[in-house]
C-alpha cells in the first residue's frame, strides 16, 4: 500500500501539556482514514500537523514521501495547495459571499479567466449540493450549507487529499448522512486521499477505510472498520459502546 | 526571587513581542518590494481606515486649533504680538498637533478595528484556512492595511493641519480680533514646506506603526473572544506608547539639528 502521509514518533506540546506523544501513524494513499477519540485528544492537531499548520516538538512528519517538518513557510505554502482542510466549523470569510470564498485560492492561485473560475465555482458547488448560492453570505446560510461551501473551497483546486475536521458535528442525523455521502463521493472524484476527524460513529462505519483511534496522545488502535469494531483493546469497546466503564476516566 | 523572574520574563516577552513586530513588518516588506499588493483589498481598505476616519479627524483637530488659538492669541495680544499668533498656530500644527493628533485617533479608531478583525479571524480559524489555501495572511491581510495607513495618514495630516489652522484663525478673529490676513500672512512666513513634509513624513511613520502593531496583535490573538478583547485594547495602547516614543525621535532627528 502506498502512503500519502506518515507520521513518524511525533510529540505536540501546547505549554506544559502534551498534546500527543510519541505517535506514528500511516495515512493510506487513495484511502479515507477516519481518526477517532475523546474530546481534547489532540486529533484536530493531527490534521494541522499534516499540513503543516503546526510543527511538530519532535519526530518527523512526512506527506509524500517529504519531510516536512522543518519545510520553510514559502515551501509549505506550495504543499499547502494541494491538500484541502474543511474546518470544523467551515472557517469561510465572513466578508466574503459564498461564490467568492469558493473562488478565492483558483483566483489568488490560478490564471484562469473570471468566466471560467465562475463557472467552476458553480459546478463544485453542485457537486457538493449547493445550488445557487454564489451570491449569498455564510451568515445567511444553515450549518449544513455552511459545511457544504467548506468543503466546496476545499475540494476546488482538485488536491490530492482533503483533510476534513469534524464534518458532521452538531448537525442533524439527514444532513449528517449528506455530508458522510459527499466525503465519499468527493474523494471518488478527486482520486485522492481523505482524513476524516469524527465523533460520529455511524457516519465513520460508512465511509471509513481505516480507523485509527487517538487516546492520550498516542493511535492505541488502527485498522480497518471491521477490525476495529472486533478490536479486543478495552479502550477501543468502551469508546464504541459509549460505556461510562472502563479503562477511560470519565 | 520572584521579582527577579519577573523581570526576566517581562524582558524575554518585551524582546519576543519586538521580534514578532519586526519579522511581520519585514515579511509585509517583501511582499511591497516585490510588488505583490491586492490593490482592490487595498482601496477597500483605505476606504475603511481612511475617509472613515475623516469625519473625527476633523472634529479633533478643529477644536484643538481652537483651544491653542483661544489660550495663545488673547495674550500675545495683550503683549503686542498678535500678528505671530498664526505662525504659532501653523508651526505647531504642521509639526506636532497635526501628525499627532490624526495618529493617536486614527490609532483609538483604526489600530482597534484592525487588532479586533484580524484576531476575530483567529479564532473563527479564518486565518488558518487563508494558510490551508496556501494563502499568505501577511499578504492577504497585512500588507493591503499596511499600505492603506502609510497612504491615508498623511492625507489625514494635511486635512488636520489645515483644520485646525482654520479653528485658530476664526477663534482669534473672534477673540483677539486678529485680522485673517495677518493670520495667514503670519502662517505663512512661520512654516517652511520643508516643515510641513517632515510632518507628513512623521505621520507616514505613525501609519506603520498603527498598522503593524495592529496586525500583529490581532493575528497573536488567542483564547475567544477575550482574547480579541485584550488584543484590541493591546494595539490601540502600544500604538498610542510607540507614536508619542517615535514621534519625541522623529521630532530630534528632523526638527532639532
Amino acid at each position: 500500500m502506498a502512503l500519502w502521509a506518515r507520521l513518524d514518533d511525533v510529540s505536540v506540546r501546547y505549554g506544559p501539556k502534551i498534546i500527543v506523544q510519541n505517535l506514528s501513524l500511516d495515512i493510506v494513499e487513495g484511502a479515507i482514514t477516519c481518526i477517532i477519540g475523546l474530546s481534547g485528544a489532540g486529533k484536530s492537531t493531527i490534521l494541522r500537523l499534516l499540513n503543516g499548520l503546526k510543527k511538530p516538538d519532535s519526530g518527523r512528519v512526512f506527506v509524500q514521501e517529504n519531510d516536512i517538518t522543518e519545510m520553510r513557510e514559502r515551501d509549505l505554502i506550495e504543499l499547502r495547495r494541494t491538500i484541502g482542510f474543511a474546518f470544523q466549523f467551515s472557517a469561510l470569510f465572513d466578508s466574503l459571499t459564498v461564490g467568492e470564498n469558493v473562488a478565492l485560492p483558483l483566483r489568488e492561485h490560478s490564471k484562469m479567466k473570471d468566466q471560467e473560475i465562475r463557472k467552476l465555482v458553480s459546478e463544485t458547488l453542485d457537486s457538493v449540493g449547493l445550488a445557487h448560492v454564489e451570491e449569498r453570505f455564510p451568515a445567511e446560510l444553515s450549518g449544513g450549507m455552511v459545511k457544504r461551501a467548506g468543503f466546496a473551497r476545499a475540494v476546488i483546486t482538485n488536491p490530492k487529499a482533503v483533510l476534513y475536521d469534524e464534518p458532521t458535528t452538531g448537525l442533524d442525523p439527514i444532513i449528517t448522512h449528506v455530508l458522510t455521502d459527499t466525503i465519499v463521493k468527493l474523494r471518488e472524484r478527486l482520486n485522492g486521499t481523505a482524513v476524516v476527524i469524527s465523533h460520529d460513529l455511524e457516519s465513520i462505519y460508512m465511509m471509513a477505510d481505516y480507523i485509527a483511534m487517538l487516546f492520550e496522545g498516542a493511535i492505541v488502535a488502527y485498522g480497518t472498520v471491521d477490525e476495529i469494531r472486533r478490536s479486543p483493546n478495552p479502550i477501543v469497546q468502551q469508546f464504541l459502546q459509549g460505556s461510562e466503564v472502563g479503562p477511560i476516566p470519565i | 526571587m520572584k521579582v527577579l523572574e519577573d523581570a526576566g520574563r517581562g524582558t524575554t516577552n518585551a524582546f519576543a513581542y519586538a521580534g514578532g513586530v519586526a519579522e511581520l513588518f519585514a515579511d509585509a516588506l517583501r511582499f511591497i518590494v516585490g510588488l505583490r499588493i491586492r490593490v482592490g483589498a487595498t482601496v477597500d481598505q483605505a476606504y475603511l481606515l481612511g475617509v472613515q476616519s475623516v469625519s473625527i479627524v476633523i472634529l479633533t483637530s478643529l477644536f484643538t486649533g481652537m483651544v491653542f488659538s483661544l489660550e495663545s492669541a488673547v495674550q500675545a495680544v495683550q503683549y503686542g504680538v498678535g500678528n505671530l499668533v498664526g505662525g504659532l498656530v501653523a508651526f505647531t500644527a504642521a509639526r506636532e498637533l497635526g501628525p499627532m493628533l490624526s495618529a493617536v485617533v486614527v490609532a483609538g479608531r483604526t489600530g482597534a478595528a484592525i487588532a479586533a478583525e484580524l484576531g476575530s479571524m483567529v479564532v473563527t480559524e479564518q486565518i488558518e484556512a487563508l494558510q490551508s489555501l496556501g494563502l499568505s495572511p501577511t499578504r492577504m491581510l497585512v500588507v493591503p492595511r499596511l499600505l492603506a495607513l502609510l497612504i491615508m495618514l498623511p492625507l489625514l495630516t494635511v486635512l488636520a493641519d489645515i483644520i485646525s489652522i482654520i479653528g485658530g484663525m476664526w477663534v482669534a478673529g473672534i477673540y483677539a480680533h486678529i485680522s485673517q490676513e495677518s493670520f495667514i500672512t503670519s502662517a505663512r512666513s512661520a512654516v517652511p514646506f520643508e516643515d510641513v513634509l517632515k510632518g507628513l513624513f512623521k505621520s507616514a511613520v505613525f501609519g506603520v506603526i498603527i498598522a503593524i502593531i495592529g496586525s500583529y496583535q490581532g493575528l497573536r490573538t488567542r483564547g475567544g473572544a477575550a482574547g480579541v478583547g485584550k488584543a484590541t485594547t493591546g494595539a490601540v495602547v502600544t500604538s498610542i506608547i510607540l507614536i508619542f516614543i517615535f514621534n519625541f525621535a522623529l521630532s530630534y532627528v528632523l526638527f532639532a539639528h
